[in-house]
């Protein structure tokens, strides 16, 4: 080996700083390599994002034209419930007296719903705390302290807009992007 | 494990120090691979693949631990799952190509890297477990290979399954038992589905740690070289670091050049079209023939086409595990001490030979079941046992070997260097 290791060593260490042109070498090849590898991490990672067929299911119809005034119903989106609520007109107006400055998460009911249908409080059925289903939407259910929806995981209390009022949960139901396609239609996502 | 003037692991940092009083982990690369392990200083590049077959377990390996994330192993919904991976899944199609190519690649350098052990004699004393082992990752390779074949559930998928699983079926009385329970019922189904993807999954692993037992007991004598001469003294061996390392780096670059070449621009070539048809099991695809690389030993499973005392059907199974079985016996048969067939022509030509008829096997078992392709094989199978079986132990009596270099160092210096290690060694 000593043979070897001579040679390596008699090479003209000189020039700058004594840099060889061995170690621009095994600097370039080695980045080659590192941006190879990283490039190749990529796929690896990226093929646990959602795939096509799980986005295509990013966008639903819905037919409101069946729920009553106070009714509510649950379904499913991007396999998540979604709540869709016909507020009374009471209700509204209980959510509205509430100074929105006062509230953990402030929003006015009009924040949360759509100009010309007021009445329609569209929202997830995920509490923001951890993400258990609240209770509320379906016949019979409590609906907490302010008349609204109530997890049962942690004890959150939402009103009538969906707005957190008690409990450990940081924020109110999150309000889907959606639009009224007609009066009695729906689309989600 | 080396040679006694092998470099030695003195970590300089006191956290390395910490690390290897108690988990030498740093310590046993460094031997195996670092500057810790002399090699030959006259590898060639034949020398590349077998690091080229660790590269292409590990792409496999990588490639189907996420392919299995997106697959599902249901006979009903295989199929979709696979189209499901091409289409919808983020990259599906280029993991699933790289996958399915990466298996030929995987085959094609094990069988340059067993090529390069029958030239240059690496099965011989002292290497013999190496040679042995190695021989046992291959069979777990064809193994594994096989049944991840099976799983997108296509035409080629089902009728493999029923075709391979049928050899077992030729074994006298209790072949149709065996069969039925490799299946898992009278025909490729559900059963046969699930337990070749719990297979497929495991054999992987299985593969790695042989491979553990095979550079193991390669690193007991150390590698071979292109002329077969044992090391004697430190002028002819250099560290696999930087040395080798750079080596085999370049031989990556190429190789993965080449598999990308197959990966991005004719993922489909090695495929075989009916196995994008929905597996049926009333209908056999018209020409059904394996992988490439299972070809030869197709050919050589097709050629028996008569019975003499045993039926015709047995026959072609025992050939075609005997044309592999018969490997491991290599190291007896071949008794010559010259190891490189460098230093022995007549070795060398019938190795030729020997490349051809295996070519000549490979084509046939691509071709269709009738002649000449039958009489083809028939020959090439003859003369593939020939050359183990009669050839090579005659040869290793009878041929006249050439002058072997007196030490690794004088055949790359020549002559002249002679006086140059000793004044080295007198240094040192």
């Amino acid at each position: 080996m000593a043979a070897v290791d001579t040679s390596e060593q008699a090479e003209p260490t000189a020039e700058e700083g004594g840099v060889r042109r061995r170690d621009f070498i095994n600097i370039a090849a080695a980045s080659f390599g590192g941006v190879g590898a990283v490039a190749f991490l990529f796929p690896l990672i990226n093929q646990m994002n959602p795939s096509a067929d799980v986005l295509a299911l990013a966008q639903i119809d819905v037919d409101v034209s069946s729920i009553q005034s106070g009714m509510a119903i649950k379904t499913m989106w991007r396999k998540q419930p979604i709540f869709i609520r016909n507020l009374t007109p009471a209700e509204q107006a209980a959510a509205n007296a509430v100074d929105a400055g006062s509230l953990r998460d402030p929003q006015t009911l009009d924040e949360r719903t759509k100009e010309g249908h007021r009445n329609w409080l569209i929202t997830l059925g995920v509490c923001t705390h951890l993400g258990c289903v609240p209770l509320g939407a379906a016949e019979g259910e409590p609906k907490g302290e302010f008349g609204g929806y109530f997890c049962p995981c942690h004890g959150s209390h939402y009103d009538t807009a969906a707005r957190i009022r008690k409990g450990p949960a940081p924020r109110n139901l999150e309000v889907p992007d959606y639009e009224f396609i007609s009066d009695t239609s729906v689309r989600i996502g | 494990m080396s040679f006694p003037w092998a470099e030695q692991y003195k970590p300089k940092h006191p956290l390395m120090r910490w690390l290897d009083e108690r988990l030498p982990l740093p310590r046993l690369v460094y031997n195996s691979v670092g500057k810790g392990y002399p090699v030959p200083r006259n590898l060639n590049h034949f020398w590349n693949f077998g690091v080229l077959a660790g590269l292409a377990l590990t792409i496999q390996i990588i490639t189907g631990i996420v392919l299995a994330m997106h697959y599902n192993s249901n006979a009903d919904t295989a199929f979709a799952s696979v189209e499901h991976i091409m289409r919808d899944v983020n990259g599906g199609w280029f993991l699933r190509y790289l996958h399915a190519n990466g298996a030929a690649f995987f085959f094609a350098v094990t069988y340059i890297h067993i090529f390069r052990g029958l030239y240059y004699g690496s099965y011989k004393a002292p290497r013999e477990m190496v040679w042995m082992l190695g021989l046992v990752i291959f069979l777990l390779m064809m193994a594994t290979a096989f049944m991840g074949y099976v799983l997108p559930w296509g035409q080629m998928s089902f009728w493999a399954s029923k075709v391979i699983t049928g050899l077992f079926g030729a074994i006298p009385i209790v072949g149709e038992p065996i069969q039925h329970w490799l299946l898992g019922g009278f025909a490729p189904d559900q059963a046969t589905l699930t337990r070749f993807f719990s297979l497929h999954y495991l054999l992987p692993f299985v593969i790695a740690g042989v491979i553990i037992l095979h550079i193991w007991a390669l690193h007991i004598p150390g590698s071979g070289n292109p002329t077969g001469v044992d090391v004697k003294t430190p002028q002819d061996t250099v560290p696999f670091h930087p040395y080798y390392t750079a080596k085999d780096g370049f031989g990556v670059f190429l190789a993965l050049l080449l598999l990308a070449v197959f990966v991005f621009f004719m993922p489909n070539y090695l495929g075989h079209p009916d196995n994008y048809i929905p597996a049926n099991p009333l209908s056999t695809p018209a020409h059904i023939v394996p992988e490439w690389y299972f070809w030869p030993f197709y050919a050589i499973l097709r050629a028996f086409t008569f019975d003499f005392i045993l039926p015709a059907k047995l026959w072609g199974v025992l050939a075609m595990f005997g044309s592999i079985l018969l490997l491991f016996f290599l190291p007896w048969l071949d008794k010559s001490p010259v190891r490189s067939a460098t230093y022995r022509p007549k070795f060398r030509m019938f190795f030729w030979i020997l490349v051809l008829d295996v070519l000549i096997l490979g084509w046939c078992g691509g071709m269709p079941a009738e002649e000449p392709y039958v009489m083809i094989s028939q020959l090439g199978t003859i003369y593939y046992f020939a050359h183990f079986l009669i050839i090579l132990p005659i040869l290793s009596w009878v041929e006249k070997t050439l002058p072997l270099p007196n030490s690794i160092s004088e055949s790359v210096l020549g002559e002249t260097a002679e006086a140059a290690p000793a004044a080295a060694l007198a240094k040192a």
